[in-house]
């Protein structure tokens, strides 16, 4: 078939009142979606090609243009709707698997929104954070359930390797590969700013970011790209992961089109080679095998790194975290059904896992009722999308957060979910190094750190309502939660009451 | 309407202690007289006395008082005693009969001994035999409820205002080198006597008067360690913390002050090395027992007594002394009704455990 198949989603709408010519717009396009018509003097635009990044009117100085969802319309169905008729034509033209990227934009239920906040009154006072302590830092860790006394009587510190958090928010694992340059360094910079720690994905760690190890979390995928001693030895924890909440039960993937010099070198692999992770680790095929390769890590490093293990919430995910926690691992990391990726075939990210909040929940109560919850602390991701998010899963149970798909918008991103593609008009999913300049990373971090300072007020502002004036005292103190319009079983694998009860 | 027990309750109220150092024993005379002065800090639906060093005859057996809402209770009750002790004595407890205490369970006394070959099979330590009988008794047998378990102490609670219920109990007939007691205003009809403090586990009871908003953060933590939190009050899952950190892990009561009342980091970060590495592990470490939110509590133990502000002192605690005779109280009238003329009266701060302990451990 010859004809068009695909009527852009998206138009490009420029109001010619108010457009000067002045062309910023064909030069900031890196999909080439504007033009300009020399003969006729005119700037043109082929929707075609534009993925709605939002570059264009964020930049336009005149405020000439804007994108508009079309209204072209197949003909309504409420089975066979548009987007399932137009993937079926992909897919018939191209043979491939439809890639996508960030987190999956289905409707869905978000058991966040459905989930409402506590306050005192009365009974026991709120707490003004303006005036009081309010206090938000937290360790991660293994806790000891045990004392040790010298000899003199006195306490000796008996916990293992723990990482210490000024704010209940890291990073999440973004890869130096699927994020440019100029992101990480943001991401470290803001880390270390904010006392708090970034990741680096599976792409390995640039030389030039050894210097924020005290704030790195080093990963340790499948692919192993670039991991070696001195990697593993400079960050402040290691992460093994297991899987992502994007795409259960496959790899990561780097199209070779990022793959330039510089990445190649980091991941220690051929420039222009698609990266792609084996779908599991080849020496971890059960939980004894995850065990050895928790305590090779430690082994590896002197026993001085706590050792996360990350997996994405799955239906069994209750019991995969119990092995987990009895397998010599510190921190365990849960990436849900909705969390972000550079690159993952959409029909996993769609419809392959679990929310994290029913995942957080079910883990948190399970580890519980087997008297393991001090072996191991919970970061959660996937997704978390503001301050409320984040005092909901630590009520529920979490430690503290991942943040990726926040981070990324709050460094530029404006969610095209094109990242797979390379040419991030933002600077932040590309590798080419024109786009990778517009992001300045001073500017990234500042804006970072602003972030991730605001939900933090935020988080101080909701304790203190609720009379809460440590973070820690909020950790699993599902009390504080009330379901809106929850079925009996949502609210029992919550372990919430609804609200009114 | 649901039960205490079924549904959280919060409360506020009344505390008071005595306590002698050099191990004197007085009758129950004044401690009432001194919580009678708060009256209005409580509402009637709840009051209650703990007494140390009452039972001296009996001083190497556990002392268990018991609520039985039913005969059947009580039957199931005394098999279970039967099967897990050696009952050396067993009656009621004796009351007297008083127009504002109505619709009382059976109070009974047992004094026992674990059976030795029991406790030799079930590998425990004696105290965890038989901590584990009673929260298996009060969590397993419907109408039976041990309210108080430790040796030469026990418990005395009731609904109804903290006076008339020691003049029901006919307080002034029993001789402690410690008293606590507790005046409850709870914020809704729970009609439990069981609910009423101080609440009790072995030698350790805890009077409190705030509502902690870390409750369900320190619930699910403690039920980690094999405790259960039948009664969903502040007062029980202190109490557990209490027996967890002291008796289970082996902390002195001032390490445990300083986990759940712990320093700021603020004030943590002015120590010098060594206290700030103290702290900031007993934070980390411990950090699921921080309790948040206002209490002044009292917590009675075997020989001592300890009384913790929270960490913004939002609940008044005053101490007074004179000679070897400790008060303390919510307020200062309490302290002043019983004992005019003190030495010594002061507020303790936030988070600053006062402590309290026999001179000599011979003298009572």
């Amino acid at each position: 078939m010859n004809i068009r198949e695909f009527f852009p989603l998206y138009e490009v709408a420029r109001d010619p009142a108010r457009c000067v010519k002045c062309k910023l717009c064909v030069r900031e396009c890196a999909n080439e979606v504007h033009a300009f018509n020399e003969k006729l003097g005119v700037l043109t635009a082929d929707d075609s090609k534009c993925v709605n990044c939002q570059r264009c009117v964020a930049v336009c100085p005149t405020r000439a243009l804007k994108i508009v969802r079309t209204d072209n319309t197949y003909k309504v169905n409420a089975n066979w709707t548009g987007d399932a008729m137009r993937e079926v034509y992909q897919q018939a033209q191209t043979g491939g698997v439809l890639l996508a990227s960030m987190g999956n934009p289905q409707p869905g239920p978000i058991y966040w929104d459905k989930l409402l906040l506590n306050a005192s009154q009365v009974t026991n006072p709120p707490i003004d954070p303006l005036r009081e302590p309010m206090e938000t830092r937290v360790f991660l860790g293994k806790k000891p359930g045990s004392i040790l006394r010298g000899p003199d009587g006195k306490l000796i510190p008996n916990q293992t390797p723990q990482l210490a958090l000024r704010k209940p928010i890291l990073f999440s694992a973004m890869s130096y590969g699927s994020i440019s340059y100029n992101a990480h360094a943001a991401l470290a910079r803001a880390a270390q700013e904010l006392g708090i720690y970034y990741n680096t994905g599976e792409g390995g760690l640039h030389e030039d970011f050894y210097a924020y190890g005290d704030n790195t979390i080093v990963q340790v995928a499948s692919g192993r790209f670039g991991v070696h001693t001195d990697y593993l030895s400079t960050g402040a924890a290691i992460e093994i992961k297991m899987g992502q909440g994007a795409k259960p039960g496959i790899g990561g993937h780097l199209p070779g089109i990022k793959v330039g010099p510089d990445i190649s070198k980091t991941r220690m692999i051929p420039e222009g080679t698609d990266a792609i992770s084996p779908a599991p680790h080849h020496d971890i095929y059960s939980i004894e095998d995850l065990r050895q390769l928790v305590f090779s890590l430690k082994e590896a490093t002197g026993y001085r790194k706590p050792i996360i293990v990350k997996v994405a919430a799955v239906h069994n995910v209750a019991a995969i975290a119990s092995g987990i926690a009895r397998s010599g691992a510190d921190i365990i990391a849960i990436d849900g059904w909705r969390g972000g990726t550079g690159a993952a075939p959409a029909r996993i990210r769609d419809n392959v896992g679990i929310p994290i909040e029913l995942a957080l929940a079910a883990v948190d109560t399970r580890l519980r009722e087997e008297g393991i919850r001090d072996e191991v602390s919970l970061i959660v991701g996937g997704s978390i999308r503001s301050s409320a998010d984040l005092v909901k899963a630590i009520a529920l149970g979490a430690d503290a957060v991942y943040i990726g798909t926040a981070a990324l918008l709050a460094m530029g991103c404006h969610l095209c979910r094109s990242c797979q593609q390379g040419k991030c008009n933002w600077g932040i999913a590309t590798q080419r190094p024109d786009l990778v300049a517009r992001l300045d990373p001073d500017e990234a971090a500042r804006r970072l750190i602003n972030l991730v300072t605001a939900w933090d007020h935020e988080l101080q502002e909701i304790m203190g309502g609720m009379g809460i004036n440590a973070v820690e005292a909020l950790r699993g103190n599902r009390l504080m939660l009330r379901g809106l319009g929850l079925t009996e079983a949502e609210l029992r694998v919550l372990g919430v009451k609804h609200a009114g009860e | 309407m649901l039960r205490e027990g079924q549904v959280r309750i919060p409360a506020g109220c009344a505390i008071s202690g005595i306590f002698h150092r050099d191990g004197t024993r007085e009758d129950g005379t004044r401690i009432m007289q001194s919580i009678k002065v708060m009256h209005d800090r409580s509402n009637g639906l709840g009051g209650g006395f703990a007494g140390y060093g009452i039972y001296p005859e009996y001083k190497d057996y556990y002392a268990l008082h018991v609520f039985f809402d039913t005969q059947e209770a009580r039957v199931a009750c005394e098999a279970f005693l039967d099967r897990h002790f050696d009952i050396v004595n067993l009656s009621k407890i004796p009351t007297r009969r008083h127009p504002r205490i109505v619709d009382e369970p059976m109070i009974w006394r047992y004094f026992v001994r674990p059976l030795h070959v029991k406790l030799e099979a079930s590998q425990l330590d004696e105290r965890e035999y038989v901590a584990r009988c009673v929260i298996r008794v009060n969590d397993q047998i419907d109408g039976a409820y041990i309210f108080s378990s430790g040796k030469n102490m026990g418990v005395f609670k009731a609904v109804g205002y903290p006076e008339d219920v020691g003049a029901f109990y006919r307080l002034e007939e029993y001789k402690a080198y410690c008293w606590t007691c507790h005046g409850r205003y709870p914020t809704n009809t729970p009609g439990w006597w069981g609910g009423a403090h101080p609440f009790a586990l072995l030698d350790t009871t805890v009077v409190h008067n705030g509502e902690i908003s870390s409750y369900d953060a320190n619930r699910r933590a403690i039920e980690m360690f094999g405790y259960k939190c039948n009664l969903q009050t502040d007062t029980e899952v202190i109490t557990y913390i209490v027996d967890y950190l002291g008796r289970k892990l082996g902390m002195t009561h001032e390490e445990i002050a300083h986990v759940i009342a712990a320093p700021f980091w603020q004030t943590i970060e002015r120590m010098d090395e060594e206290q700030k590495k103290y702290y900031t592990y007993l934070r980390n470490a411990f950090s699921s027992l921080l309790i948040t939110g206002p209490f002044s509590i009292m917590v009675g133990f075997d020989g001592g007594l300890m009384a913790l502000n929270d960490r913004l002192k939002l609940r008044s605690l005053v101490v007074g002394e004179q000679g070897d005779t400790v008060y303390l109280a919510s307020e200062e009238s309490a302290i002043r009704t019983i004992a005019p003329d003190l030495d010594r009266l002061y507020a303790p701060r936030g988070g600053e455990p006062v402590i309290v302990t026999l001179n000599e451990r011979s003298a009572q």
